[in-house]
């Protein structure tokens, strides 16, 4: 029996879906996220009793479709609110670390 | 709230002063309610109040002292969610419900504690320390919301606005004992709100009595063209007469008084629904057989849709940023790494997972198609009944740290209020007694979409009837 049941989410999946994230994670956390997630994972397989063929998948709680408004400018935030926040900024641009080599 | 503005007008009360008393109480607050108060603008907004009721306006609102949760933009308030990633963070302009209430002269006196952005039922995730219980300083608030609520409970301002995306707004009322809507998707502007899980969340108002909960709702409702969620139609006022319960169908969903309830909730919900029978509503057992699954479903929509949100914060635009990158990947993994907590991070990790390639079928596919299942059935139930009734939670307040490390436990207190969010429909909380340990008890009822006035409506007739929302800590 005991060889049968599958570990839902391994260390190796933990570091890839950290990865995804861009998130880094020390060894004690990926121990510690490994656990919870897998019990946490394994509480959602209730949800293959259900029956679930042939219907639509429901991502909407309110049913709207494309939401348009006329093509005309509105007034929006100025460039000095926008870059009121910045960690850095230079020249009206936010600035990061050099991305190309 | 009813009870200040009439105070304002007959007994010569200034939202001076009371805009003054509050801050003095907020000031020594043990609860932690507040992570930023505002007092100077606070009391220039009670002070321009004060004119306009001088010249005679009735508007309730005007000179009202409200409290806002962390996660709504203030313009020129720090806006942190509870979270080290959003450190220096001062929004440049208002949430749509925010202009909203300036509009009516409401007076805003700062940002509440919560969960960090919004993820949690204790308001203890935050970088900000513990909200406590108004109730009881040794156990918790409940959450997201609860820095909202306790500020409520402990009559630190007279209404304040929460968000609720799995039960946020709810528990914690049901917790502290105050009312609180949660209303339809797309009926309140998210405009300003900073997003967790964008098919869920809602702002809605928490307030003394269902009243007070109604005059907040009908200031923020509303369609936004800023907001492409905000549903167009027409809003009209809320009666404040109250509901005659007479003839109305209540459906009271088996699945909704099963295991894991506390015995005390069950008695004081089963008493809530008693009382509404005398008033004259005809109550039948119904069923929801696929609210047993909401849990599941509502852990894996949400924490994809966080994830995705949850993107946002790379320490460019915005927020913190890490000062040791060696370049623009280091810079997003140390700023992040270093910015979000441990449930947050939990949650993103799920998310992720969930969305995947080879687990997206499995689990995010799979849980929208239940969720689409569980909408029938509340259809099927609307069909026959015009309100559902129930626990808003299945425990009353539980000791501060009593299930920290026990993320799965946690999820399963939010059973009875994930429903409301997958389906988008309305739910309100009122007081209906107190457990063993003198601690509130809410009950819940539902509505079909845009149905707040049955509910705002019940939930007057059934406070015109009884006295638990006037019991303070």
């Amino acid at each position: 029996m005991e060889a049968l049941i599958q570990v839902k989410i391994t260390d190796t999946q933990v570091l890839h879906v950290a990865a995804l994230a861009r998130l880094k994670l020390d060894p004690e956390e990926v121990g510690r996220f490994q656990r919870e997630l897998n019990s946490i994972l394994e509480y959602m397989d209730m949800l293959a009793e259900v029956d679930t063929s042939g219907i639509p998948p429901m991502h909407h709680p309110v049913p709207m479709v494309n939401v348009f408004r006329p093509d005309v400018a509105q007034p929006s935030q100025s460039l000095s609110d926008a870059l009121l926040n910045a960690p850095e900024h230079e020249d009206g641009f936010v600035a990061v670390p050099k991305v190309i080599e | 709230m009813l009870e200040t503005a009439r105070r304002y007008r007959r007994y010569g009360r200034s939202p001076v002063q009371e805009t003054s008393d509050l801050l003095r109480k907020i000031q020594s607050d043990p609860c932690n309610a507040f992570i930023t108060v505002d007092s100077e603008g606070a009391l220039r907004d009670a002070a321009a109040a004060e004119k306009v009721i001088e010249s005679g306006s009735e508007d309730v609102l005007a000179g009202i002292p409200v409290a806002i949760k962390d996660n709504i933009c203030v313009k020129g308030i720090p806006a942190t969610c509870g979270s080290n990633i959003l450190s220096g963070f001062v929004p440049p302009y208002d949430a749509t419900v925010i202009a909203k209430l300036r509009e009516r002269g409401a007076v805003i006196l700062g940002k509440t504690n919560l969960d960090e952005f919004a993820m949690g039922s204790t308001t203890s995730t935050g970088s900000f320390g513990p909200t406590l219980n108004p109730w009881d300083h040794a156990r918790t608030p409940g959450g997201s919301s609860g820095g909202s609520a306790a500020a409520v409970a402990a009559g630190l301002c007279s209404g304040a606005l929460g968000s609720d995306t799995g039960g946020s707004i709810r528990m914690p009322a049901s917790f502290c004992g105050i009312t609180s809507l949660k209303p339809t998707y797309g009926s309140v502007s998210r405009y300003g709100l900073v997003a967790f899980a964008s098919s869920l969340d809602q702002i809605g108002p928490m307030a003394p009595s269902a009243r007070d909960v109604a005059i907040l709702f009908d200031a923020i409702k509303g369609h936004d063209g800023k907001d492409s969620t905000s549903v167009p139609k027409e809003y009209g006022p809320t009666d404040l007469d109250g509901l005659d319960l007479k003839g109305v169908r209540i459906g009271v969903p088996a699945e909704f008084f099963g295991e894991g309830l506390d015995p005390d909730v069950e008695r004081a919900v089963r008493y809530g629904i008693s009382t509404m029978e005398e008033l004259g509503a005809r109550i039948r057992e119904i069923s929801l057989p696929r609210v047993r699954y909401g849990v599941a479903v509502y852990y894996i929509i949400a924490t994809a849709e966080a994830s995705s949100n949850l993107a946002r914060y790379d320490g460019v635009r915005y927020g913190s940023r890490s000062r040791d990158a060696g370049g623009l990947l280091d810079l997003y993994l140390k700023t992040r790494s270093s910015g979000f907590g441990d449930e947050v991070k939990r949650r993103i990790m799920l998310g992720t997972y969930v969305l995947s390639a080879g687990y997206y079928e499995a689990y995010y596919r799979k849980a929208s198609q239940v969720r689409a299942l569980m909408a029938r059935d509340f259809d099927e139930a609307f069909a026959g009944c015009d309100l559902i009734a129930g626990p808003a939670t299945p425990v009353t307040a539980f000791g501060i740290s009593e299930m920290a490390g026990d993320p799965l436990s946690i999820y399963l207190l939010d059973i009875y209020t994930i429903p409301a969010n997958l389906t988008g429909i309305p739910a309100l909380c009122v007081p209906c007694g107190f457990g063993r340990e003198g601690l509130p008890i809410g009950m819940q009822l539902m509505a079909p979409h845009f149905r707040e006035d049955l509910l705002l409506g019940a939930g007057m007739a059934f406070q015109d009837r009884t006295k638990f929302h006037k019991v303070k800590p």
